[in-house]
């Protein structure tokens, strides 16, 4: 191999492969083609369920394709596996070995010989910022810091080819920053390792963007191919931010997606970002101002899948109205939680008013989780109150949890029931009886178009069609609020639309939303935001507030909501730091 | 909110029947389990070898040769030479019992005097070894011969009468102990996995934020366990006098009785393994190690008066060692009223107790 810079092989390479499974809907591949080069990070982009699991299982020599040629490392898939470093999405450590035991673990597996030992894990502690935690077990370890350990156990021995299945799956922002910096290290060096090819694959389109090369798969085919400013390229002068309007933002969304020359629309802030099919549909109309915006990814990728939903929510137009109560929707008041003497969240208090969207925003294991699971009565609080519809938590559980609808993190209603038999189920649980919870099952089943698959089971829905359930099973009972933890995580951009466009439409009804979120286009959403750090609320306010903040902090133009997060927990850091010097 | 509750039953009873291959496994166990247990569970034996070595020779030895080949306990009726070649059999475990007639055997017998042969016993085998001592001591006491050696000769001149079981048939004991261990060991699978699959899955905590209240999600979860184990328990009240003849003398009112106050306390010690567990693994494991001590300390396999003081002091907490009574009680010796509600009180009590602990770490265990 030469150490020409331009010289690039291939070190992994499939065409028209295709793999089905038994009982799916769709093949979960079909006709893909790619390359991995050394030197440079492919990406392997896609929401849950595209597929990305299953080509990276296939390269890794783990499961046989049905059709088309794999190469890897010149030779059939499974052969070179001492050459090839993969980090699994779970599963890849051993949570009950510390991490020097983890590293020694697949040092041996690997066959690293053993006087080299020593000066491996010394290098990839010291890379991965593990150093002191040595001896701390891996299942005590952050989600961030696990990941990072992960790579490291996938480079003991310097791979030519690294396979990363979403390293930066339930990873906070910061982490995600700094897991992507050291791929690039790896990379940028340009000795050994820099005849390393890397693939990188991710539900996150943002970074995407940061790839040399994407591959972008959805349902099992590949939408795009490429240099990922190319897609981006292809909406460029179509993005536009609409500002100085009267009405509330969310009106304004909706009466905008609901226009044939409008693709797709986020709420950003106090404003509206729209992905036009025109560059010059809002000329010459008035009411707001219309400024040019950086074109993302994701506004390439919506195009391709033929632009977002419309902006009017059925859901929202048969809710009920939501009569707001004498006091806020949801109220927290001192909120402590103390597991033993570790605290994991201290004094937090914020009230959210009906109509309106709150953010539990933070790191992973910072204690948002923890509020969150105090104000729905999962944890009893170590001290302060909480209230949800005026119901104090502590002495009236009961009507506070009635009040409350629930969507968790992950699909959490019943897989092995058909989606009739989970809807029927839930309906009875909040208390819905005879006609009345036949009738909003029917309600449900209509808006959210379920009724070819009431007799699916809903373990094997597709996610969108989960996605859709859960919401559908937790606005049964028309609930005054909210509960959403990170209801979006890894589905496509699409169904992410759809969500936030039901959402949208009940808050405008009267409904109070909680939510946590990894996402920081979810936090645009908000109306308030509290950033909750190291068990502890560390800033507050609206998007467009913290933004200002941040760029106050942190002397930067026009941040976006991920800068803002980690300016924020920088400057944390740094006056705690401080004070600890002090 | 009967209507909560009717939905939280009506859920339970989907998520056990829905799968095909989950309502297979509800029934084709205990119903092999019953064939397996029945026929390979015997505290009979049969089909044994046994070896004589003859230095008697005469008239009275050849006849008790002769009646200990025509038992049908044994197989074969091996004839030896020497003690040398008897040392052997037993040691290679040929045989599992010798019988020795020694030269003056005869002689005593025509004199009218008490004539005795030698039995050595593979006391590897202990139990069965015990079994064929008695065996070849019936027999040569109905020759007239006093067996040495034997740990039954002293009583060979009694004349025990076994009630409840006369002939000392072993599927009578059998058949009403199997009915307890099967209904255990269904019931505690069943329970124990129902609230760590939803802590696994994560719908536990969907339960959990739901207005239903800890006494419905119990109840929810209680029910289908209780009618699979009603379910098994009466096939196996049907089978047992039908198939295998064994007489059912009690109540039925009060086997119910007592069946549903097992269950009760058998689901309230599932539950609590299933709460106190954070996977369906540990789940599994769990329902493990409470499983064999059910059965073992439940008398039968080794009578409960067997076990060393503490050990027995530990079977007053095990469900089924009341049940076992009772079921036997009902089954052979028409158990009355005032001795069943003797041993329903404790059954209740553990279902109480156990019941109430697993309602306490639904919410103990998130903490």
């Amino acid at each position: 191999m030469t150490g020409d810079a331009h010289h690039r092989d291939a070190v992994a390479r499939v065409s028209g492969l295709s793999k089905n499974f038994d009982g799916a809907e769709k093949p979960a591949l079909s006709d893909v083609s790619l390359e991995i080069l050394t030197g440079r990070v492919t990406g392997l982009v896609g929401p849950d369920g595209a597929g990305k699991t299953t080509l990276i299982r296939i390269l890794a020599g783990l499961m046989k394709a049905d059709g088309g040629e794999v190469e890897v490392l010149g030779g059939k898939p499974g052969r070179d596996l001492a050459d090839i470093g993969y980090m699994p999405q779970r599963f890849g450590l051993y949570e009950d070995l510390s991490v020097e035991q983890n590293l020694q673990l697949y040092a041996e597996m690997r066959a690293l010989p053993r006087e080299d030992h020593d000066e491996t894990f010394a290098r990839l502690l010291k890379f991965t910022d593990l150093d002191r935690f040595r001896e701390r077990l891996a299942g005590n370890l952050s989600g961030g810091m696990k990941q990072k350990l992960g790579l490291a156990c996938a480079l003991v021995k310097t791979p030519r080819l690294l396979l990363l299945d979403e390293p930066g799956v339930g990873v906070d922002p910061i982490s995600r920053r700094e897991l992507w910096a050291m791929v690039q290290d790896l990379l940028g060096d340009g000795s050994e390792t820099g005849q390393m090819g890397v693939l990188w694959s991710t539900a996150y389109l943002d970074e995407a963007e940061k790839c040399d090369t994407v591959y972008l798969l959805s349902e099992g085919e590949l939408l795009f191919e490429g240099d990922p400013a190319r897609l981006t390229g292809s909406v460029d002068d179509r993005v536009v931010r609409l500002t100085g309007f009267e009405p509330r933002r969310r009106q304004v969304l909706t009466r905008m997606l609901d226009r044939s020359d409008v693709l797709d629309g986020t709420i950003q802030g106090r404003s509206v970002r729209l992905l036009l099919q025109d560059k010059d549909a809002l000329k010459g109309e008035s009411g707001f101002d219309v400024t040019p915006a950086t074109p993302r990814f994701e506004d390439g990728f919506i195009e391709r899948l033929g632009g977002g939903p419309k902006g009017t929510s059925a859901l929202a137009e048969r809710y009920r109205r939501i009569e707001p109560g004498s006091g806020p929707a949801i109220e927290a008041q001192g909120l402590t939680k103390r597991f033993g003497d570790f605290t994991a969240a201290h004094d937090v208090s914020f009230s959210v008013p009906y109509g309106s969207i709150f953010g539990l925003l933070g790191p992973n294991g910072a204690g948002k989780s923890t509020t969150f699971k105090m104000l729905c009565g999962l944890l009893t609080p170590t001290d302060g109150s909480g209230a949800v519809a005026g119901h104090d938590l502590r002495t009236s559980g009961g009507e506070a949890r009635a009040a409350l609808g629930y969507m968790a993190q992950k699909f959490s209603l019943y897989g092995e029931l058909s989606v009739q038999q989970n809807l029927n189920f839930f309906a009875g649980a909040y208390g819905l009886k005879g006609s009345d919870a036949r009738a909003a099952v029917e309600r449900v089943t209509d808006i959210f178009e379920l009724g070819d698959r009431l007799r699916t089971d809903a373990g094997t829905l597709p996610l969108g069609f989960k996605q859709r359930l859960a919401l559908a099973a937790a606005v049964l009972h028309e609930p005054p609020v909210l509960f959403l933890d990170e209801p979006t995580s890894g589905v496509d951009p699409v169904t992410r639309r759809e969500f936030w466009m039901h959402i949208n439409g009940l808050v405008e009804k009267g409904v109070a939303v909680l939510v946590t979120t990894h996402f920081m286009e979810e936090a645009e959403y908000c109306d308030e935001i509290t950033l909750i750090y190291r068990s502890e609320q560390i800033a507050g306010g609206t998007p467009d507030e913290l933004k200002a903040e941040a760029a106050q902090m942190a002397d930067l133009d026009d941040p976006t909501m991920e800068d803002t997060f980690i300016a924020m927990i920088e400057a944390s850091d740094a006056s705690r730091q401080e004070s600890e010097a002090a | 909110m009967g209507g909560a509750l009717k939905a939280t039953i009506i859920k339970e009873f989907w998520a056990l029947l829905r799968d095909p291959k989950g309502r297979i496994t509800l029934v084709l166990p205990p119903m092999i389990q019953l064939v397996i247990f029945s026929f390979a569970v015997t505290l009979d034996v049969n089909n044994v070898d046994v070896a004589v070595l003859d230095r008697s020779g005469g008239s009275a030895s050849i006849e008790l040769i002769q009646q200990i080949e025509a038992s049908p306990s044994f197989d074969e009726v091996k004839l030896l030479h020497s003690m040398e070649e008897v040392r052997r059999a037993v040691e290679t475990q040929d045989v599992i019992a010798a019988l020795v007639i020694e030269q003056d055997f005869d002689r005593d017998i025509v004199r009218g005097q008490p004539a005795s042969v030698g039995v050595i016993l593979d006391g590897r085998k202990s139990n069965a070894a015990q079994i064929v001592g008695g065996y070849l001591t019936r027999i040569a006491a109905s020759t007239g011969a006093v067996v040495s050696g034997s740990p039954l000769a002293s009583r060979e001149a009694s004349a025990p009468i076994n009630w409840f079981n006369p002939n000392l048939e072993y599927i009578w004991f059998n058949m009403p102990s199997l009915l307890v261990i099967i209904v255990s060991v269904a019931g505690l699978s069943v329970t124990a996995q129902s609230v760590a699959r939803e802590r696994e899955m994560g719908t536990f905590d969907q339960l959990m934020v739901s207005p239903l209240t800890v006494p419905q999600i119990l109840i929810g979860k209680m029910i289908p366990p209780f009618c699979v184990g009603l379910f098994n328990g009466t096939v196996y009240l049907i089978v047992a006098p039908l198939v295998f003849g064994v007489p059912f003398t009690g109540s039925l009112a009060l086997f119910y009785l007592g069946l549903s106050a097992y269950l009760l306390s058998l689901i309230g010690v599932g539950l609590f393994v299933s709460s106190l567990s954070m996977t369906q693994q540990q789940a599994f494991l769990g329902s493990f190690v409470a499983t064999v001590p059910v059965i073992l300390l439940s008398g039968f396999s080794s009578p409960v008066e067997n076990m060393p003081g503490w050990l027995q002091f530990i079977t007053y907490g095990n469900p089924a060692r009341y049940f076992l009574e009772l079921s036997l009680g009902q089954f052979l010796k028409d158990m009355p009223a005032a001795d069943v509600f003797g041993l329903l009180w404790p059954l209740l009590l553990i279902a109480t107790i156990t019941i109430s602990a697993a309602g306490w770490l639904f919410r103990a265990r998130m903490e």
